[in-house]
């Protein structure tokens, strides 16, 4: 599925909770406890997400489908946050990771119910995701 | 209404009216304000007394002869009057405007410490202090190469005292406390603790930042050198907020800042310096909030603050009932003695997601650290969940915050 594909499916989603605050919080909370467990070893100082209020650890690996990420937070709505995040770019080659335009965020009005600084944070989140495409990329040109 | 109020007859409903902000939804839902420890609301008088100054009466003060420059200046200082009488001040010239307590605990740090700590000194705070109340005397104390001692807290949140008996000696130069704690609502024993101070010759500063909306302050009573109050957290403007000091401490100190109103005269040989307050008031000050905190002080003068502690006694006696029969959840700060702060965790839950969560059902509470890192520290926590009240609170908004707990605690503990 492409990166827009997904990002339209989560609109769709989002759209059913027709803007209620509390069940959009308990939703994005529940799209966190579902996210695979990240490996224990994985959770660590250097993997953790700068920029982010709340911890947030974040890797990434390469196979033949594509890009795969895992990642995991102290908050439980942070860990949903992040889950939207390895549900749009997993599977995805690097440079579409890399050219991707979000604009999930803005149609679901993410910044409304996070607020400015998490607001901050996801896009350190997303920058973080985007640095690893660009490492992968740059090391599949070279190989 | 008069001071005289007895508790039953405040009318709560009659006070909400006076907070136009009160009347809004968030998210959907009527707003509940429980972060009052932060900043509280401003009632309506302390709104129109801004825009009366600014559409009436907008002039720099003491230097003008004209009207305006006259009128505003007599508001001024009539604040410095309501404050002095707020606190028991003796003479009004130990009032002195700052931006709020950070200021004024930065002015003492900086002017006394500089002009009388020593290298070897000692300046002893306690666990239990707000960064404002920690880091102005680490910078100083690093300066003078002076030691900074801490009181420790004990496991319900409070000083321990025999600690702080022990830390005193002939080196301790300054104690600066808190009066009441700001995350867990601990109403310190001050009186006690500056007179073992001056017992050593050590004087004492206290960051009434908490207690000025909500306990009496008698600092002729208390004999504290140093007494700081903030504004917006007393239902006055933000920006603004005294630093109270001993006449004869505060004129062998040195001034602050230097500028305009705290000079008599300046050559470039020499600058004299203007007698207090003024001395400690550099600049054009912050005339419309200054003027605008006078009408704060009257409605808690007028509402007289045993009907106020009263009442907000009863709002925190009802939440701690509450929030006990909530699954995994722990209070932090269980002391008898507090002003209406409950801070908690609830296991499993991170204060965050908490606060969110209950912002989405309209209610504002603090998450975090509160800005005292080293208490949270002493707790082996990150943060907590901190409810704080005010006057215009209800038992009703107390039941929806139960609810919201209520709700986030069933969704993730399975």
């Amino acid at each position: 599925m492409s990166i827009d594909s997904i990002q339209n499916e989560i609109i769709n989603e989002f759209s059913l909770l027709d803007g209620d605050m509390e069940m959009t919080v308990l939703y994005v909370m529940e799209l966190g406890q579902k996210l695979p467990e990240m490996n224990k070893a994985d959770k660590t100082e250097e993997n953790i997400v700068k920029g982010c209020q709340s911890k947030v650890w974040l890797t990434a690996r390469i196979d033949n489908e594509g890009m795969r990420f895992s990642a995991d937070s102290n908050t439980a709505i942070t860990k949903g946050l992040v889950s939207l995040l390895v549900r749009i770019f997993s599977g995805q080659r690097p440079e579409d990771v890399l050219n991707a335009d979000l604009y999930f965020m803005k149609k679901i009005g993410m910044e409304r119910f996070i607020g400015t600084q998490r607001s901050n944070g996801f896009a350190s989140m997303i920058k973080q995701i985007k640095f690893y495409a660009l490492a992968y990329k740059t090391q599949m040109a070279t190989e | 209404m008069n001071a005289v109020l007895s508790p039953s007859t405040i009318d709560i409903k009659k006070i909400r009216e006076q907070f136009p902000v009160l009347h809004q939804q968030v998210n959907g839902k009527p707003l509940i304000y429980f972060d009052n420890a932060a900043t509280n609301q401003k009632p309506a008088r302390v709104i129109k007394a801004l825009t009366d100054y600014y559409e009436g009466y907008n002039a720099n003060i003491h230097r003008g002869i004209h009207t305006l420059a006259e009128k505003a200046t007599k508001a001024y200082e009539e604040t410095r009057h309501s404050m002095q009488q707020f606190i028991n001040a003796k003479h009004v010239e130990e009032i002195i405007f700052t931006r709020g307590v950070t200021e004024s605990i930065n002015l003492v740090a900086s002017s006394y410490g500089r002009a009388f700590l020593k290298e070897g000194d000692e300046v002893i705070v306690s666990g239990l202090e707000h960064h404002s109340n920690i880091v102005p005397w680490q910078m100083i104390c690093e300066e003078k190469k002076a030691i900074l001692k801490v009181i420790p807290v004990t496991p319900i949140g409070e000083m321990d005292i025999d600690a702080y008996r022990k830390l005193l000696s002939q080196r301790t130069k300054v104690v600066a406390v808190n009066h009441a704690s700001n995350s867990l609502g601990t109403i310190n024993p001050v009186k006690e603790i500056i007179k073992l101070a001056h017992e050593v010759g050590a004087v004492v500063l206290i960051d009434g930042a908490q207690a000025a909306a909500h306990l009496e302050i008698d600092v002729q009573d208390l004999d504290c050198d140093f007494y700081c109050v903030s504004s917006h957290k007393m239902y006055g403007p933000t920006g603004t907020g005294i630093l109270y000091g001993k006449k004869e401490l505060l004129e062998k100190m040195p001034p602050y800042m230097g500028g305009g109103e705290m000079i008599k005269d300046v050559t470039f040989a020499k600058t004299t310096y203007n007698d207090l307050p003024y001395k400690f008031e550099a600049g054009t000050p912050n005339i419309a909030d200054v003027v605008a905190l006078n009408e704060a002080i009257h409605f808690i003068n007028e509402l007289g603050k045993e009907n106020i502690a009263s009442h907000e006694d009863g709002l925190l006696a009802y939440t701690k009932e509450k929030l006990v029969a909530i699954p995994k959840l722990r209070l932090i700060g269980t002391s008898k003695n507090k002003v209406s702060v409950q801070s908690f965790v609830i296991e499993g839950i991170h204060p965050f997601d908490i606060g969110q969560m209950l912002d989405a059902r309209g209610i504002a509470v603090r998450t975090g650290h509160h800005c005292t890192q080293p208490l949270m520290d002493s707790f082996g926590l990150e943060g907590t969940v901190r409810a704080s009240f005010a006057v215009y609170n209800t038992k009703e908004e107390i039941d929806q915050l139960i609810e919201g707990l209520k709700r986030i605690t069933n969704f993730m503990i399975k």
